[in-house]
């Protein structure tokens, strides 16, 4: 092989005097596809920002990194700053924040490739087209003149990478590119990115904590923690036959063994939903007829019994959190109705809705912004006891209080400190705590462990098998991830465009699935 | 690297601030001389050692007004700002809690009063109810509510879009008590840095209406009626109109470090 298109020799990097990145050293050749993978904290972000030399202030960085040749840390800033975009270009998670709210696509990467390639206005508009073209987005969807609230996720990040890729750079740097994505989106954006690795020769370092991602699209794959990287190799030898401990757990975290059989609990039905019409009004476009209601739910029926985990899979958009805040009483829906413990949940108010309150409780996807940060853990775990007709005094309260955090694995004096000095996992487990106060009979999961890395999920999923045991509680899982579905539920309900398309037990679901749509979800679910 | 910029503009407005606030208080008690009293003997003397900052056409002493104007200033914009916010950020919390049709009215509500001209319509409101202090609170007050309104709306519906006030509803709440408990503490810092802008603009407004004649009355000391009291005497003694100015001047800057400094430190945090 030629010299490599990237070499990074013995790069550390210190921040105020603290060893971030320790001794790394890696390669990456032209159309190869290189991962970089590790739970949260690891230091793969900061590589990419090392590379680039994007450095927050106070970084100290030591080592080499040759790029085609030329050694990146001599550059100037001003000659960094023609290399970013043009010869590295970037890719990252949220494609929301990466795009201008205001211009449209075309006018975003024609102004790149103005901004990189001193093109003139048309030859930027062409380049944009072809862009555009090259990352799927043809014909009407990616007309220039659109505007990024008119996309989709999956489109916006098309944007992104076109962006990244109309001025051709030898080198691109995914960080975790398709983790906002749903599974069928995240399919055809790995594809494409891939393909445009091959087909043009492209260097492609991919930052990603989800092996499965890894599995699928990487050549060789370096394994970090802590700031140094623990081995590397190619991909399919380090998946087989992990030779650190370190990149065991890993695997063995990311392959979720089912921990339930699937056998059938003839509970009581706890939660009865049936033929749930749910309609949004939709913007007026003419003054003189209002437009017909967006259907977000279309007769959707479900049940959970005592003990079960019930899991609704659906990609964004399916009408999954729609579906939530009616199953909470949140929403009213337009049709149809919820029953809990047999009795009318959607239509209950005062007293009798507080009452069936206790029984439902929630825990919701994002970590950072599920609690009050001005409240400490004991009054934010504590606050359900607003649904008690009598609250607690302050003695019971602290001793409940101490009772659910030890529960879920916490320390009862945690309950004085506040929710931003812990972890993501950590803080699930004190929204799981603040669900668990009321001894409801389900809780409802919105994507609960999707923002968490495989090593912090696994753990939380093991907390909740046991809870479920210990207290007989019912789960309501609404995700978009299969993998974890597949792992921890009974019975799984498919979502589409706001209808159940399929239901049936796990084994039924995943072994032979009826409709279509859940064909193509399981076969873009990457796989170990 | 950035840090002593901002230690410097919270300590230097935070500092100038607390001057003209504890200057304010201190003619509560004691200033040089009355500020009212006249002695034409000693009229348009240029500062000396007993005169700091000389003395008027009249013979009163000017430090000593310029401490009684402050007291009369604070007092005008701090009550302002207190009317304002004590119904503006009521108003704008309900308005993010209901969303929907009420919140339609209180927003369009607050476009009436916001289209017209602040400083117009306070001249109109004390011209109708009579020039004085009192009056000229009410009228920089009611154009506060509409900013602290909208202020308060606006930061409240990014905190409705927060999980936690899910996570509350869920535990039974209704929209008041999640606005009390959870949204307006989380206000908190965005509404000090709206109070200190408000509190300076009401410097303004009523070194305005008093140079017009129609903030507070004579003898109540007014920086802006010594502007006023100042400008046939211009070439005669200077001074008299720029120390007034100046002390607007310094104010107003003081408090707008004041709320820079402390938006920058809402945001670190």
């Amino acid at each position: 092989m030629s010299a490599p298109l990237l070499e990074v020799a013995a790069l550390s990097v210190a921040i105020g005097g603290t060893p971030i990145l320790r001794d790394l050293s890696f390669k990456l050749g032209g159309g190869e596809v290189l991962g970089l993978v590790g739970a949260s904290g690891c230091g793969k972000s900061m590589t990419a920002l090392a590379l680039m030399r994007l450095l927050p202030r106070g970084a100290a960085m030591q080592g080499a990194v040759r790029l085609c040749g030329e050694d990146l840390t001599i550059k100037s800033d001003a000659q960094m700053r023609s290399i970013r975009g043009r010869t590295v270009g970037m890719v990252f998670q949220e494609p929301m924040t990466a795009l201008n709210p205001l211009m449209s696509i075309g006018a975003q990467v024609a102004e790149t490739v103005r901004l990189h390639g001193a093109a003139s206005r048309k030859a930027a508009q062409r380049a944009a087209r072809d862009a555009l073209d090259a990352v799927g987005l043809s014909g009407e969807q990616g007309a220039l003149d659109r505007l990024p609230f008119e996309l989709s996720g999956g489109q916006r990040q098309r944007v992104a990478i076109a962006m990244a890729l109309a001025v051709a750079p030898p080198l691109l740097i995914a960080d975790e590119p398709t983790t906002a994505l749903d599974v069928i989106t995240q399919a055809q954006v790995l594809t494409l990115l891939k393909d445009l690795a091959r087909s043009r020769h492209m260097g492609l370092l991919l930052i990603t904590h989800d092996l499965a991602v890894v599995a699928q699209l990487t050549d060789r794959v370096a394994v970090m923690q802590s700031g140094r990287i623990l081995e590397q190799d190619v991909t399919h030898e380090v998946l087989r036959h992990p030779r650190h401990s370190h990149t065991q757990a890993l695997i063995a975290a990311a392959a979720l063994e089912p921990r339930r059989g699937g056998a059938a609990l003839p509970g009581q039905p706890v939660l009865c939903v049936s033929h749930v019409v749910k309609e949004y009004p939709r913007r007026r476009r003419s003054i003189f007829k209002a437009p017909p209601p967006l259907r977000a739910l279309d007769d959707v029926s479900l049940l959970v019994h005592a003990g079960e985990t019930v899991g609704v899979v659906g990609e964004s958009g399916s009408g999954k959190s729609s579906l939530l805040k009616v199953i909470l009483a949140l929403h009213r829906a337009e049709q149809g109705g919820v029953a809990l413990l047999g009795e009318n949940f959607s239509d209950a108010g005062g007293a009798r809705l507080r009452t069936l309150r206790r029984a439902i409780q929630a825990v919701f996807q994002d970590p950072r912004s599920s609690f009050d940060g001005r409240w400490t853990v004991a009054d934010i775990v504590a606050e359900p006891f607003f649904l008690m007709d009598t609250p607690p005094d302050s003695a019971e309260r602290h001793r409940k209080v101490a009772h659910v955090l030890s529960q879920v694995g916490l320390m009862p004096q945690d309950a004085t400190r506040f929710p931003h000095e812990f972890s993501g996992g950590q803080r699930q487990r004190i929204a799981i705590a603040r669900a668990l106060i009321t001894q409801p009979a389900v809780i409802a999961f919105d994507e609960a462990v999707s923002a968490l890395d495989v090593l912090v999920r696994e753990q939380i999923l093991q907390l909740l098998a046991q809870l479920a045991q210990s207290a007989n509680l019912a789960y309501l899982f609404v995700t978009h991830d299969l993998h974890v579905i597949r792992a921890i539920a009974d019975r799984i309900y498919v979502m589409q465009r706001g209808r159940i398309v399929e239901h049936g037990t796990t084994a039924q679901v995943f072994d032979s699935p009826q409709h279509e749509y859940t064909r193509a979800l399981i076969a873009a679910t990457p796989r170990l | 690297m950035n840090t002593p910029v901002r230690h410097w503009n919270f300590t230097v407005g935070a500092l100038i601030t607390a001057g003209f606030i504890g200057m304010a208080l201190l003619a509560q008690f004691w200033t040089p001389y009355d500020p009212a009293a006249l002695s034409i003997v000693d009229k348009l003397q240029a500062p000396d050692a007993r005169h700091w900052l000389g003395t008027d056409q009249l013979g009163r002493d000017v430090l000593s007004m310029i401490m009684a104007g402050a007291r009369t200033s604070v007092g005008v914009a701090l009550l302002s700002v207190l009317i304002g916010a004590s119904i503006g950020v009521p108003l704008g919390l309900v308005a993010a809690a209901a969303r929907g049709a009420l919140d339609e009215v209180l927003m369009r509500g607050n476009d009436v009063v916001f289209a017209f001209p602040a400083l117009l319509s306070a001249i109109l409101i004390t011209a109708v109810f009579g020039p004085g202090a009192v009056n000229a609170i009410i009228a920089i007050g009611i154009f506060n509510i509409p900013v602290f309104a909208r202020v308060a709306r606006a930061g409240a519906l990014t905190q409705w879009t927060l999980d936690y006030t899910l996570a509350a509803r869920i535990a039974g709440k209704g929209g008041w008590r999640i606005s009390w408990e959870h949204v307006l503490p989380n206000l908190f810092a965005l509404l000090w840095v709206q109070s200190t802008i408000q509190f300076s603009l009401g410097i303004i407004a009523e070194a305005g209406l008093s140079y017009v004649g129609l903030g507070a009355q004579p003898p109540t000391p007014s920086w802006g009626r010594m502007l006023n009291d100042a400008q046939t005497l211009t070439a005669l003694a200077p001074y008299l109109a720029v120390i007034p100015g100046l002390a607007v001047l310094l104010f107003v800057l003081g408090l707008n470090l004041l709320g820079e400094g402390l938006r920058q430190r809402a945001e670190r945090a």
